[in-house]
């Protein structure tokens, strides 16, 4: 064969992918409407736009997943149909999914190799040589990642990197990631790039979809924006920045910042006092915890994943039993609650798995809308649930989060992921709770239901709402938060009032677990 | 003598768990692929009335284990055809193939032997001289018996297709996520056509074993063994090796239940001691059983 020609001067006219005049229609909306993508040969392309945009679409039809109604598919400028993923698979495209796409049970090397197995005498699975391979892979690529480990054992970025092994291990020419990012830290999301880096440093071409517009300035050499279906805009990252990125997509300005006043402190609402409480592994992971939310304030929980902030949420919301410690809610009591009753008391809960712990996928949209209210009128009669209300207040909820599309009687799992999230966060505030427990309210959303998700919460807290709000993403907590609390080990190292913080200084508490003395003593006094 | 006792309860128990081994490991095929399969008592049913009416008619036992092996893969296609291309609830079609298969089995041994409850007589497999193995006493009858052999190979090649070749992979991976197998270009129909019939084919052969036992057909002879071997199935984990132990194990229960016949322990707590062991197992002893995550649940590739 002959070498592969450079990219640059040769041929820029023939780009190395090109979709043309795609459409798919699904029962209810059009996700694809003539869309056309061009992608060069070498480079990181950034694919963007709101939820439901169609970006997965796309990206499922390019993979052989879904069929396209119409529309062309060139590699290298050679028309390509795809019936299935075998078809793209040996094409050298290869994807990594919004929702992973691995066999938990199974070990990393049996999830690479299925569907490709090398085999030895024609029969026996040669696992034995894959797990070398996958080793070879994760060094070449400083994927690190444990061939005999069970998927299921793994964390969500070793996942991710174990979905990356299968594709170069199938020979990818062509990568493409589904909002590889939402799912991982700060820190995960750093080493994400480096690898990225490094892939497209061996030739490799990477199409990339995401969110956060700040990764695509970061990561990216040019980028798609996508709005209802249809492609909006095509351009070269160099060219272009945030504003215009958001601005095309949304089809309107979108505040960047969220605009928000001085809280109006009132009563204590939530207070812990030392509380400790069990892991999922039986290990203290709360250990003393105590904090203290007012009505009308939000108070931000900062800290590196995995510092206790799920069982924090947990014992809050009634999901798991603290082992000591006292939780108060408006002067009363509620330790070891039933998360029933902490709902009839007023606490609401955006969960931060949302297929696990915010919706029941399979339930249409208007019963997912009455989960946790189901047991109590309008929704119930005497006997039989009562269809009109349930309807008429899916109507008005879908109407007042712009939920999309709006149609109650579709399962919840039909929509985007961000109009799930939507979804929650929807059914969640209009119950008018007196304490709101959201934890990464904004995962996997766009920038302009960020917006209004945001704004959403600022108009709780403005309403007399305490919100607690945990995120991984430090930005949300600085802009939200009225007062931030740093958790640390599963303690809250301390708390500083958010006009007085910035991301140098959470990020020394929240890795070191110690209040950085002289620069706060240095803030109080300046 | 006391262990020529012993040896007759040995050879008693694996006599008695050669059609459960077959059907667990059937089922095990089936459920490790993600298709609930109940039918495997119709199944059993089934192989044993082929396999007599083949034997009947060619005078060769041979054929007839062949038969039966065909029946058990025709009966298990249905269940295939329902559960998997028109992805009805496997369990509703397990029992409606229950059901057809004692009414049609029925049915037919009145209309070919003109009898309600038993066929003729018919022809039973020849006994092999196996060197060594075949001159212990007693346990001599274990290993002159082809089907006894072949399920001892069948449940050591099972193992190994499940856990070391790529269809068993395969199999395993539509089972637990079928989404993530197709996402790869495996096709989860054919994966899973292939773990049901081929349970139809293990099913199919145990309906045989009853039916050279006996040398004859009787109305129901399958007499609920299909469920012991679902039991036995879970117990095991649904592994061939594991689901072995357990037909042993219930084996063991039942040879006991014959040895103590005619004791003054009355006759009905005698009877129970194969379900009790069920029940007791199933209950307490083998800590959790998981089934594979996508059992029972069709795939539906692009989910409106
Ligand atoms: N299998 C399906 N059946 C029916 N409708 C679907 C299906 N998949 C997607 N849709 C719809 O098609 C539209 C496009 O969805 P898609 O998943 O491509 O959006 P997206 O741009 O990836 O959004 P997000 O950023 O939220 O992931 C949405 O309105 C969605 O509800
Ligand atoms: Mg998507």
């Amino acid at each position: 064969m002959s070498p592969p020609p450079k990219s640059g001067t040769d041929s820029p006219s023939i780009p190395f992918l090109k979709m043309e005049g795609i459409s798919k229609q699904f029962a209810l909306v059009k996700a694809n409407d003539c869309a056309n993508l061009d992608v060069n040969r070498g480079e990181i392309h950034a694919l963007v736009g709101e939820n439901g945009a169609g970006k997965s679409t796309l990206m499922r039809i390019l993979y052989g997943l879904y069929r396209a109604d119409s529309g062309r598919m060139y590699l290298d400028g050679d028309p390509v149909e795809l019936r299935s993923p075998a078809d793209a698979i040996s094409l050298g495209i290869g994807m990594v999914h919004q929702h992973f796409m691995l066999v938990p049970p199974l070990s990393v090397t049996e999830n690479v190799v299925l569907g490709s197995e090398p085999l030895r005498a024609g029969v026996v699975l040669d696992l034995k040589g894959a797990a070398e391979r996958v080793k070879e892979l994760s060094e070449t690529f400083a994927l690190a990642v444990d061939p005999d480990a069970r998927v299921e054992e793994l964390s969500v970025g070793a996942q991710q990197r174990v979905e990356i092994v299968k594709i170069l291990f199938r020979g990818a020419r062509l990568l493409i990631l589904d909002e590889p990012t939402a799912v991982l830290t700060p820190q995960e999301t750093e080493s994400l790039f480096v690898i990225l880096r490094r892939l497209k440093e061996q030739g490799k071409t990477i199409i990339f979809i995401t969110h956060k517009l700040s990764e695509v300035m970061e990561i990216s050499d040019s980028v798609t924006v996508m709005r209802h279906g249809k492609v909006v805009g095509d351009l070269k990252t160099a060219e272009t920045n945030t504003e215009e990125l958001a601005t095309l997509m949304v089809g309107r300005k979108v505040l960047l910042e969220v605009e928000k006043g001085a809280p109006a402190r009132g009563e204590t609402v939530l207070e812990l006092k030392d509380v400790h409480a069990l892991g999922a592994s039986k290990v203290p992971t709360l250990r003393g915890i105590s904090l203290r939310v007012c009505s009308g304030e939000i108070l931000g929980v900062a800290g590196v994943q995995g510092n206790g902030q799920t069982e924090l949420v947990e014992v809050i919301t009634g999901l798991r039993k603290p082992s000591s410690g006292s939780l108060r809610l408006l002067e009363r009591d509620i330790t070891g609650l039933s998360p029933r009753e902490m709902l009839k008391l007023g606490v609401a809960h955006i969960p931060e798995d949302r297929l696990k712990r915010g919706l029941v996928p399979a339930f249409t949209v208007s019963e997912n809308l009455i989960l946790g209210s189901h047991f109590r009128p309008p929704f119930a009669g005497r006997l039989w649930l009562r269809r009109e209300d349930i309807f008429e207040n899916a109507r008005s909820v879908l109407r007042r989060f712009d939920v999309r599309p709006q149609a109650p009687a579709l399962p919840a799992r039909s929509l985007s992921g961000g109009n799930q999230q939507k979804l929650i966060v929807g059914r969640e505030l209009s119950r008018d709770p007196k304490l709101l427990v959201a934890s990464q309210p904004t995962r996997g959303v766009d920038i302009g239901a960020i917006e209004f998700i945001h704004r959403n919460l600022i108009a709780q807290r403005d309403r007399g709402c305490a919100v607690l709000l945990v995120s991984a993403d430090l930005s949300e907590i600085l802009s939200l938060s009225d007062r931030i609390a740093v958790i640390y080990e599963g303690r809250i190292v301390g708390t500083v009032d958010s006009t007085q913080a910035d991301e140098k200084k959470l990020g020394m508490m929240m890795m070191t677990g110690v209040l950085a003395k002289e620069d706060g003593n240095g803030a109080g006094e300046s | 003598m006391d262990w020529m006792i012993v040896l007759a309860f040995i050879s008693q128990m694996v006599r008695i768990s050669v059609p459960y081994t077959l059907a667990a490991i059937g089922g095990t095929f089936s459920e490790r692929g993600g298709v609930v399969n109940i039918a495997l008592e119709g199944i059993l049913l089934n192989g044993a009335f082929t396999c007599v009416l083949a034997t009947h008619y060619t005078g060769n036992p041979w054929v007839g284990v062949l038969a039966a092996v065909a029946g058990g893969v025709a009966t298990a296609s249905v269940h295939a055809v329902v559960s998997i291309t028109f992805k009805a609830e496997q369990i509703v079609s397990g029992l409606a193939i229950n059901l057809l298969a004692m009414g049609a089995t029925r049915f037919f041994l009145r209309i070919i032997f003109g009898s309600s409850s038993n066929s003729e007589r018919i022809a039973g497999l020849p006994e092999w001289d196996v060197p060594v193995l075949g001159d212990i006493p007693v346990l001599s009858t274990i290993f002159s018996s082809p089907l006894i052999l072949a399920t001892i190979v069948i449940i050591f090649a099972s193992q190994f297709v499940l856990f070391k070749t790529s269809f068993g992979l395969r199999l395993r991976s539509v089972g637990e996520h079928p989404e993530a197998a197709d996402s790869l270009g495996v096709n989860v129909s054919r994966v899973r056509y292939a773990g049901v019939l081929l349970s139809g084919a293990l099913a199919g052969l145990g309906g045989a074993w009853l039916a050279m036992d006996q040398h004859s057909f009787t109305d129901g002879m399958s007499s609920g063994r299909g469920y012991i071997a679902l039991a036995a199935m879970i117990v095991g984990k649904w592994n061939p090796l594991g689901a072995a132990g357990a037909c042993l194990m219930f084996g063991a229960a039942e040879s006991l239940q014959m040895q103590l016949q005619g004791q003054d322990v009355p006759t009905q707590f005698i009877q129970m001691i194969p379900y009790v062991a069920t029940v007791v197992v199933l209950a307490g002893f083998i800590g959790r059983s998981i089934p594979p995550a996508a059992d029972g649940v069709p795939y539906e590739k692009e989910r409106q």
